[in-house]
């Protein structure tokens, strides 16, 4: 996605021993410190029986893994397709582009819709967020941030803010106002601070808090108030590059993509892991709950979109087609799930059926790749952004 | 700034650890049949599709985006 990041290496005193040396990060319940390496293996000796070294913790760990396999394959007895296939077949659908949203300078990365179903809030890597009244296609509000490649956005529950961030590394609040003699940007809060560029971030079911993903690997969720960290989620082994909210009615959980081609399931109260599925062969660059919350997609620059369902605890269905060559970059689902839309490097969307597997339409009107693609809060439409600088709404 | 690349700066001892212990609990997760989990994606689909205008298209003029836009004369 970025073009480079930089291990920048610490010289200081270890904050167990004192010493003077090149330090590392740690997390111990969640906190940050710095160990210099000789301290780091000390640490990690300590826990350990007497006959566990790395060989056999490795050994440990491959076998773990084969069970874990094991274990998911005695349940797979068929295939989503092969249920499926007593439903009826889709008819033709008919979807244009409804309206263009022109006014960005550069690639548009990220964009959300307002809970009125009606407004959106888009970024760009020109430094600018716009929020956008999608039914006269007006600009509302226009703030520039300090920083290019604004590569996450997102409205508020309440609709009276927006945060953005990206290669600041922060995630900033700005509160909406209509007071043609406010400046937004002087009311602009400064919630989340990653090492790394900022990937995506979403409020949770208020105002009050965010949840972010970083290049630096990690999760974090804020509180917007104070800007101080409730949890963080380690796991990941690249940079994190997108995150879903679980539909508020199963629970306090998320799920996140990466580079290291995993998708993590989370426990926001624990920042514990529950589940994690690695069979992309590359980046996941998006990922989105099914409405039911029993199930997500994902869409990887392997060219192919993928459903993994939470209680069979494996994937389920691959979307993808031979002449499909290039990266899946942002998936979303219809009101009922029955439909995925995927957008893609290619310059175009792909509607797919979510229960027989096969695709049903592919859109075309991007003039670029399409970076970024969300379904409207009551299903009426969705929108995709793109590297063409615009703004489409479908329907 | 001290900027960790992934779980690799932790020092591979305590990493292995870690996912020793997270593949355990992975592990014991408690599992459904896929034919049963597909039964249930399926039923929630044919459930609200009625209600899933991109699926089953809804009255003309009910979909904001789809009607013409009025002009204002002024």
């Amino acid at each position: 996605m970025c073009d480079q990041t930089f291990l920048a290496v610490v010289f200081g005193p270890c904050d167990k021993c004192s010493k003077e040396k090149p330090l590392r990060a740690v997390y111990i319940k969640s906190e940050q410190l710095s160990y210099c390496s000789l301290c780091v293996e000390m640490m990690a000796t300590e826990g350990l029986h007497e006959n566990e070294t790395l060989a056999s913790l490795k050994t440990e760990a491959e076998s773990l893994k084969g069970k874990l396999e094991e274990e998911r394959a005695k349940l797979h007895d068929v295939e989503l397709h092969q249920v499926a296939e007593r439903v009826e077949a889709l008819g033709q659908f008919v979807m244009k582009t409804r309206r263009t949203l022109k006014g960005h300078g550069n690639k548009v990365l990220c964009m959300d819709w307002c809970k009125d179903k009606r407004r959106i809030v888009s970024s760009s890597q020109d430094g600018k967020v716009i929020v956008w009244d999608s039914f006269t296609t007006n600009k509302e509000h226009a703030v520039t941030m300090p920083c290019t490649w604004v590569m996450a956005c997102a409205y508020a529950p309440s609709g009276c803010a927006i945060a953005c961030g990206g290669l600041d590394n922060k995630c900033s609040v700005y509160p909406l106002t209509f007071d043609k003699n406010e400046n937004m940007a002087a009311k602009k809060k400064s919630v989340a601070m990653h090492t790394n560029y900022l990937s995506a971030c979403s409020f949770t079911n208020s105002d009050m808090q965010i949840l972010t993903a970083s290049g630096d690997g990690t999760c974090a969720l804020w509180d917007v108030e104070s800007g101080q960290l409730l949890q963080s989620f380690h796991g990941h082994g690249a940079d994190v590059l997108c995150l879903d909210l679980a539909p508020s009615e199963t629970g306090n959980t998320f799920v996140s993509g990466g580079c290291d081609k995993k998708a993590m399931v989370w426990d926001m109260r624990s920042g514990q892991c529950i589940q994690s599925f690695e069979t992309h062969d590359s980046d996941i660059n998006s990922v989105r709950y099914y409405p039911s919350g029993d199930a997500f997609a994902s869409g990887s620059d392997d060219a192919t979109c993928r459903l993994y369902d939470l209680r069979a605890d494996r994937e389920v269905a691959i979307y993808s087609k031979e002449s499909i060559i290039f990266g899946a970059s942002s998936v979303d689902f219809s009101l009922s799930g029955r439909l995925l839309f995927a957008g893609y490097n290619d310059y175009t969307i792909n509607v797919w059926d979510v229960l027989k597997g096969s695709r049903v339409s592919i859109l075309f009107g991007h003039e670029n790749r399409v970076s970024t693609l969300r379904v409207s809060p009551d299903g009426t439409a969705f929108c995709s952004g793109s590297w063409d600088h615009t703004l489409r709404i479908w329907a | 700034v001290l900027t960790p690349r992934g779980m690799s700066s932790a020092g591979s001892l305590s990493s292995m650890q870690r996912l020793v212990e997270q593949l355990k609990l992975e592990a014991a997760v408690e599992r459904i049949k896929v034919s049963r989990a597909a039964a249930e994606l399926q039923q929630y689909c044919m459930q609200n599709a009625c209600k899933d205008a991109l699926l089953v298209g809804v009255p003309a003029g009910s979909n904001p985006f789809r009607e013409p836009r009025s002009c204002a004369l002024l």
